[in-house]
């Protein structure tokens, strides 16, 4: 077991290296010059030679990709070349709020996913299954940016249940933060008012980010769980008078949770990323939204630091998945 | 519906296509996935001679019409600058397909041969080819184009580029796979016993045997690709106004929630439709000619 | 003394794409409390699909009861429905398979699975005090009833760290969970090294004549039936063509797909004889042969053989055969 967790643990920290290196390079093979954008649009040419002096842009390749991974393993992004601030303090201002985000939709995804998978995977070609089948594609199909401007539609403009867009009301003091997640801070203070409220601006959001990663859990749950209800062990099982509760719940559900918890694992890389999404139509302060508003400026150095963070939860999922897999699986724990 | 689709994999040539042919005629999802295609691409095809202004294409101003509800002359409603968002629309099927079935492609291209080539070799030369693809799958989809993007600077062009670049490694994954996984089997070494070259093993058994997955992906790929696309113009890197492209007019026309909201509807309904075409078809492909992998 | 199972004419089909298999086609046999028999036949002649009919494990659809009754104790099996069917299994009759690395479920400890069977088992257990801990010292008596050693060690361990015959021990044991009546095993030996399957029959054997067990035991294999049942079913094409007392059979068998079996079979005694096989192969099952399915392998078929198909008849005490043309 030792072995096999030191191994994934070994070629996580080799992806991460990996990762580095691309953004270097996507930041590299840009055309666009960096240093005339930092100068500023009205710079003259000693200017930009003078930007480029000082964000080291002059120094020869190598010597710059030493220098970005040294900053880097100091946890220094660099700065954001448009506002001058440091991409470290942004990320770590920004990121709770996606990390909020996508825990509420994977939590949604995951508890709504699996059980309509086991119900779909029993009732096989039955009206149940035929309706969550059209459910997950279209889960898959709808674009989720377009989804969140009908239920803003929907639940703020026509019914006006809930707010159309942000984190929190403006008028609301935002509490110090304990972790950064507005739920979790004010379960923790026991401030029920202030939860309501930041309940009610994250639960559109949350739906509309959930909806694929539902998806494809119940998708991948189902074809997994009639697969598993077909194995020989589950005739033996029911040969042997084992209750039909017990069979599907744990001698079918747990064969059919290692490929789900796989999905499970991708998916919350695929959250991170698509929250860029959700984020530019909810103007939710996170991540995402810090990473297209900087796109679109041509600001480099935010965007590599989104990546790489979306790149690292994406590793560390995988990895966790991976350790689960180790637990759930006892053929793994020896090799 | 399984096991029978099970029985297709081992079934001869002609039966297994008439059978497939049957079960595919059979599923509700899938012919409406046809259907849903089949249309699509018929509005990709006729689009400029079937729209009723053919000159809102490229974005004329007349501001006298602009932000009409859907109405019998605009069937559904006009835009900002006053073009005809039904005429708009359906160029934009145009621009997706294109667009979607080209990132495909060109990733298909891309990747399978590499993956072909990784999975037949072995050794070295497989291992420096799938590192580099994981790699690139080390980072989710639309964070990576995102970054390239912003690299090569906002447009169309662009972001096809970026997105091919994004999605080739998982034709790589495939391929080495299915390479793999035949080159192991019996079949295969009693063809290299009888003195088949390589080239013979490949046109005869390796290729045949990754075709349906191969189908079954890029079905669904042409979908994701769409609506990536898409994503992208909404977010303001991808198409840039007054291209009719469905995400670039989402964009526009968010500006103009709620009051107008019949704007953003039209476009995102497009996009839903073709999405969920080539996912719907590409499922029942799977069902039919690749029933043992794995859905997600 | 009246049978504990009778199975009467009983017809099974499989629906599939290529049209309906007439899998199973009018079975009547016969078992007594603490009989053994034997059901030999070719692969796909459907000796399994006839055990699990016992259990009613078939996938219904695609599998479909034509006609017939499987009276067990003097209740009809095919008219009972799921809920007291799963009192009967495990409880009344219970089963052991062919393959016993697939028929263990790879992610739970053998333990578990143990405990749920035998928790499934009894109703009463599980509503005592501490059922977990009652169920898993049955457990370990179960194992040990068998003869694995260790039990306490066994039942934290997982299937992929046994053997063939230790995983097809726990099976059996499994199977004893509910103090049955009727033992069915679906090849048990089959997957296993000719050294465990002797030492496996023998467990079964000694089983069989401790508890008082019926056995029904399904295999390819003249010689392992031979070992261990008394009266052997021969099967061929989903129907039962010659029963007899297991000497007589091998002595002297008079339908000429049994005397064909059994001349297939090497003999260790006189390995001058080569074994003879079969001419031709199992008919399909959607468009099988007329008359009697045996009849293009046959070389004593006649018109009236490819016309008429042969009802089984009694020749000699206990001992019947369907063929026209079998005599005493």
């Amino acid at each position: 077991m030792a072995g096999y967790i030191l191994r994934r643990i070994g070629l996580a920290g080799l992806m991460l290296f990996g990762l580095v290196c691309l953004t270097f390079v996507i930041a590299n093979v840009a055309p666009s010059d960096p240093a005339a954008l930092a100068a500023g649009p009205d710079a003259g040419r000693s200017q930009i030679e003078q930007a480029r002096r000082e964000y080291g842009l002059d120094k020869p390749l190598p010597e710059q990709f030493l220098r970005y991974v040294t900053d880097l393993a100091q946890g220094n992004f660099g700065r954001s070349i448009a506002t001058g601030r440091s991409v470290g303090t942004d990320l770590a201002r920004y990121f709770p709020a996606t990390l909020e985000l996508v825990i509420l939709a994977m939590l949604l995804g995951v508890l709504l996913g699996v059980p309509l998978g086991v119900v779909s995977a029993l009732r096989k070609d039955g009206p149940v299954d035929h309706v969550t089948r059209i459910f997950a594609v279209s889960g898959i199909a709808l674009p989720p940016f377009w989804f969140g401007l009908l239920l803003q539609l929907a639940f703020a403009t026509w019914l006006g249940l809930l707010p159309t867009s942000g984190r929190i009301s403006v008028f609301t003091e935002p509490p110090d933060p304990i972790t950064g997640l507005l739920l979790l801070d004010n379960t923790l203070r026991g401030q029920w008012p202030l939860f309501r409220e930041a309940l009610s601006y994250i639960i559109l959001p949350a739906i509309v980010l959930s909806l694929p990663c539902l998806a494809s859990i119940l998708r991948v749950n189902r074809s997994e769980m009639v697969e598993a209800l077909r194995m020989d062990y589950v005739v033996a099982a029911r040969a042997h008078g084992v209750t039909p509760w017990r069979i599907v719940m744990v001698h079918a559900l747990k064969n059919a949770m290692l490929p789900t918890l796989a999905i499970i694992g991708l998916r919350w890389g695929w959250m991170m990323s698509s929250t860029v999404l959700v984020e530019t139509v909810f103007d939710w302060p996170g991540i995402g939204l810090y990473a297209v508003s900087s796109a679109i400026a041509g600001d480099f150095k935010p965007v590599m630091g989104v990546t790489l963070i979306v790149g690292l939860n994406f590793m560390v999922a995988n990895l966790i998945v991976d350790l689960l897999y180790g637990v759930l699986d006892p053929r793994l724990r020896r090799a | 519906m399984s096991a029978i689709a099970e029985e297709t994999v081992a079934a001869p040539p002609r039966r297994r296509l008439r059978l497939a042919l049957w079960l595919l005629t059979r599923s509700f999802s899938s012919m409406l996935g046809l259907f849903l295609v089949t249309a699509i691409v018929a509005l990709a095809l006729l689009g400029p001679w079937i729209v009723p202004y053919p000159d809102d294409v490229q974005g004329g101003i007349n501001l006298a019409n602009k932000l009409q509800p859907p109405s019998f002359a605009h069937w559904l409603g006009t835009d900002e600058v006053g073009n005809d968002i039904l005429t708009r629309v359906i160029i934009g099927a145009r621009i997706s397909l294109l667009v979607g079935i080209g990132i495909t492609v060109a990733a298909a291209i891309i990747g399978v041969p590499l993956g072909i080539l990784a999975g037949l070799a072995g050794g070295r030369l497989r291992e420096v080819i799938m590192r580099f693809t994981d790699l690139f799958l080390s980072v989710p989809g639309l964070v990576l184009a995102i970054a390239l993007v912003a690299a090569l600077g906002p447009g169309i062009v662009n972001a096809m580029i970026a997105l091919i670049l994004v999605w080739w490694p998982g034709y790589v994954r495939l391929a080495e796979a299915k390479a793999l996984s035949i080159r192991d089997e019996a079949y295969i070494e009693a063809a290299r016993v009888a003195g088949a070259s390589r080239a013979r093993i490949l046109r005869r058994h390796v290729l045949p045997n990754s075709i349906s997955p191969l189908i079954v992906k890029m079905s669904m790929d042409i979908g994701q690709a769409i609506l990536a696309v898409a994503s992208l113009g909404f977010i303001g890197l991808g198409a840039k106004p007054p291209t009719p492209e469905w995400g670039a007019m989402i964009s526009i026309a968010r500006g103009y929630m709620p009051d107008w909201w019949w704007y953003a509807v039209a476009p995102g309904v497009f996009i839903y439709l073709a999405v969920l075409g080539f996912n719907l078809l590409g499922d029942g492909l799977r069902d039919i000619l690749d029933p043992r992998s794995n859905r997600g | 003394m009246s049978a504990l199972l009778e199975i009467r004419d009983y017809r099974l089909a499989f629906d599939t794409f290529d049209g309906t298999a007439q899998v199973l086609d009018g079975i009547d046999l016969t078992l007594s409390a603490g009989e053994t028999l034997g059901i030999v036949g070719e692969t796909g002649c459907g000796k399994s699909v006839l055990a699990r009919s016992l259990l009613q494990l078939n996938p219904m659809p695609p599998a479909r009861v034509v006609s017939g009754q499987i009276h067990f104790r003097d209740e009809d099996i095919l008219r009972l429905p799921e809920r007291a069917m799963r009192r009967l299994r495990g409880r009344a009759i219970a089963m052991i398979f062919q393959d016993p690395a697939s028929y263990l479920n790879p992610l739970l400890a053998i333990g578990t699975q143990m405990e749920d069977a035998i928790r499934g088992q009894d109703i009463a257990a599980s509503l005592r005090k501490r059922p977990r801990a009652a169920a898993r010292a049955r457990a370990a008596e179960l194992l040990a009833a068998v003869g694995l050693p260790e039990p306490a060690r066994l039942l934290d361990s997982h299937p992929h760290m046994l053997s063939g015959g230790m995983r097809q021990r726990v099976l059996i044991a499994m199977a004893l969970a509910g103090d049955p009546a009727l033992l069915v095993a679906d090849e048990p030996t089959t997957a296993l090294d000719v050294t465990v399957q002797a030492q496996v029959l023998a467990l079964i054997a000694r089983l069989v004549a401790e508890r008082g067990l019926a056995l029904m035991l399904i295999s390819h294999d003249l010689g392992v039936v031979a070992a261990s049942c008394a009266r052997v079913a021969v099967m061929y094409a989903g129907t039962v063509v010659e029963e007899a007392p297991t000497g007589e059979l091998l002595a002297r068998p008079l339908h000429p797909y049994a005397r064909g079996l059994i001349a297939a079979v090497p003999d260790l005694d006189h390995p001058e004889r080569r074994p003879q096989g079969i001419a031709g192969s199992i008919p399909g099952l959607i468009a099988p042969p007329s008359g009697c399915r045996f009849h293009p392998r046959c070389s004593a078929a006649t018109d009236r053989c490819r016309r008429e198909k042969p009802l089984r008849r009694e020749l000699l005490p206990g001992r019947s055969v369907a063929c026209h043309h079998a005599t005493p």
